[in-house]
């Protein structure tokens, strides 16, 4: 087995996605009082059927966080490195034909905004930027970790995939964890959502965790963009990516995000809408499925709703993000790639994590820690 | 009374600072324990900064001994790295060598174990490495200088027990170091049977707190840890499970 898209090529969407609507509350139950759940399990976890199983699901779901990962949520932020981009993508900001004008920070404007970062009491950051092999490439990557590194305890990054090389490079100047997400793993819609640019190749997409696990990545983040397509035939992908991956590349830890389709400036509409019901619904049955793997919110969220997912299986939080490079202080104003839906800031936000009986964790890794 | 290279112990349970719900609670349910070890994730804290991190701050008592771990390594390099960063940092030599690169089960890699511990004794460490109940490594290290060993009693964070009390058993009965368990201890009644069978001490983190009351957990350990000793020194009876026969076999022999 070479890599996910040889398993992936296995299964068919449409007859997929049929087994997970034929779900019935006898299935949902039997996956309940599992102790191991299969993927099968999953897909009970997640049906239609499973929906009147929702304040059970979030008590097992509390449980099971409570017992891996204590009262505590990891604080993170986002830093836009670039918001230039040549791939076409229907859903983002920064996408190529949004003809707006486009910003890389210079080493100068990336220090100012770490600073502002640093400000915030802030120790892991997640760098951010759009795909353009131009600027924004590996020799750029290797300038900014080489400058930023010192500055803060854990280094993730969500850039374009790339090759293996290319993120054996970036190792040793203190990447720890990269966030690849597949968008969706429905490749005709896939298509239709990315018409131009490297990002059209959906098998070199679904193949980068392979390429992350054997560079030797500590932690990597999968997930899908909720509202292209079903989500619930989407997510057990993801799921069966989470299964394979932690198999093959033991070594490394994983995460998994759930962004909901947000607006930004000249937006597509979701073609799915997923109720705040069916996300809590996502998250527990993410958590009952696999005990171990990280859950990650972001400021996509509004803040009724975060408040309140606290205590239901998310593991890190962010939280004063800004979404465009420059955000922070130097280009307030430039392109973001979507609007943040809750705009406390950090201190506000560890507050109500306190008030929850929880610790806002800031620092949770260590240079040092290769 | 427990002694650990040149250190005495009055307390049997060791601690852990992770998964509190904050550090003001933290340093309330340590004390509520008694402990006098407690363990640290090198990770978790601003070792540059150290007179101004929060939970380093929290633990200055003079009762309380500070053991970092090297939570966050996967190889016997990497682990050594930490640990003299740490010793550098806390000002103390003793070390929990906590080397996982299965990040899922938190499983102890024993080759790189066993390396590390090799090379970490030479650097003048105390160290104390977490690993699984296996006898035959626990030989191994004490053959290259460690100064306890830490075997699991279930997986780390599980609350499960002592799944491995047969191997404890062993390992208890052939060592000539401290034998601490470590992981997987969920109530006091496991931390009571630890102590029963003979382990020189416990660690006890993810039951203290997660638990309702952390601080009135923390106080049930401290005694069960206590009840369980004393119950050791005093030899318990051996269980008997079957009543004794009115025909003995063996009667012949008087006759």
């Amino acid at each position: 087995m070479n890599s996910f898209n040889d398993i992936f090529e296995t299964y068919n969407w449409d007859d997929t996605k049929a087994s997970i609507y034929a779900k019935t509350s006898d299935d949902v139950e039997r996956a309940l009082a599992a102790t191991k759940r299969t993927l099968e399990d999953f897909k009970a976890l997640v049906s239609p059927a499973a929906a009147p199983y929702l304040e059970q699901m979030a008590q097992i779901s509390q449980q099971l966080t409570l017992k891996r990962f204590g009262k505590v949520l990891q604080m993170y932020v986002p830093l836009y490195l670039s918001n230039e981009c040549s791939n076409i993508c229907t859903y983002c900001g920064f996408s190529y034909d949004n003809k707006v004008k486009r910003k890389t920070l210079s080493p100068m404007e990336l220090m100012q905004e770490v600073a502002a970062i640093k400000a915030m009491g802030y120790e892991h950051v997640l760098l951010v930027t759009g795909e353009d092999n131009v600027n924004v490439h590996v020799d750029y990557f290797k300038k900014v970790l080489e400058l930023i590194r010192p500055h803060f305890a854990h280094i993730s990054m969500e850039i374009q995939p790339m090759d293996l090389e290319d993120y054996e490079q970036l190792t040793p100047y203190g990447l720890n964890t990269v966030l690849v997400y597949q968008e969706t793993y429905h490749q005709e819609d896939y298509k239709k959502h990315h018409p131009k640019g490297k990002k059209s190749n959906f098998k070199y997409r679904v193949e980068t965790p392979d390429r992350l696990g054997k560079a030797g990545i500590h932690k990597m983040g999968l997930g899908v963009l909720i509202g292209l397509e079903d989500w619930r035939t989407d997510c057990f992908f993801t799921a069966l990516h989470l299964s394979y991956l932690e198999k093959k590349y033991w070594q490394s830890k994983y995460s998994l995000s759930f962004p909901r389709l947000r607006p930004f400036s000249g937006g597509l509409e979701p073609k799915v809408e997923m109720s705040d019901r069916e996300l809590v619904q996502l998250i527990c049955a993410y958590r009952i499925f696999n005990e171990e793997v990280e859950l990650s919110i972001s400021t996509r969220e509004s803040p009724a709703f975060r408040d309140n997912i606290i205590k239901l299986g998310i593991t890190s939080i962010s939280a004063g993000s800004k979404t465009n490079p420059g955000g922070y202080v130097v280009a307030p104003e430039s392109l973001e790639q979507f609007e943040i839906s809750d705009e406390r800031s950090p201190a506000e936000i560890a507050k109500v994590i306190t008030a929850q009986g929880y610790e806002a964790v800031w620092k949770d890794w260590d240079k040092c820690l290769a | 009374m427990l002694k650990i290279a040149d250190k005495i112990f009055n307390s049997r349970l060791f601690t852990g600072t992770g998964k509190f719900s904050s550090s003001v609670l933290m340093e309330e349910a340590l004390l509520a324990s008694g402990s006098e070890l407690v363990t640290v994730a090198l990770k978790r804290v601003d070792v540059k900064r150290n007179d101004q991190d929060d939970l380093l701050m929290r633990l200055k008592y003079p009762h309380i001994n500070l053991l970092p771990n090297t939570s966050g390594v996967r190889n016997a390099r990497e682990a050594v790295f930490a640990a003299q960063l740490a010793r550098e940092a806390l000002e103390t030599n003793w070390i929990k060598l906590e080397i996982h690169p299965d990040p899922k089960y938190l499983m102890p890699d024993p080759i790189e174990t066993l390396k590390a511990t090799e090379e970490l004794s030479k650097l003048g460490f105390i160290v104390l490495p977490y690993i699984h109940a296996d006898p035959v490594l626990c030989k191994r290290l004490e053959d290259v200088g460690t100064a306890a060993v830490m075997p699991l009693g279930s997986p780390i964070g599980s609350n499960k027990g002592l799944k491995t009390i047969d191997f404890l058993e062993i390992i208890i009965s052939q060592s000539n170091v401290p034998v601490i368990v470590d992981a997987g201890i969920g109530s006091p009644s496991d931390a009571a049977w630890a102590m029963e069978i003979g382990a020189d001490a416990v660690l006890v983190n993810t039951a203290i707190a997660i638990s309702a009351n952390p601080i009135q957990m923390a106080a049930a350990f401290k005694l069960a840890v206590e009840a369980g000793r004393m119950a050791f020194e005093a030899k318990l009876a051996s269980a008997v499970s079957h009543a004794v026969a009115s025909s003995p076999l063996t009667s012949f022999l008087d006759e």
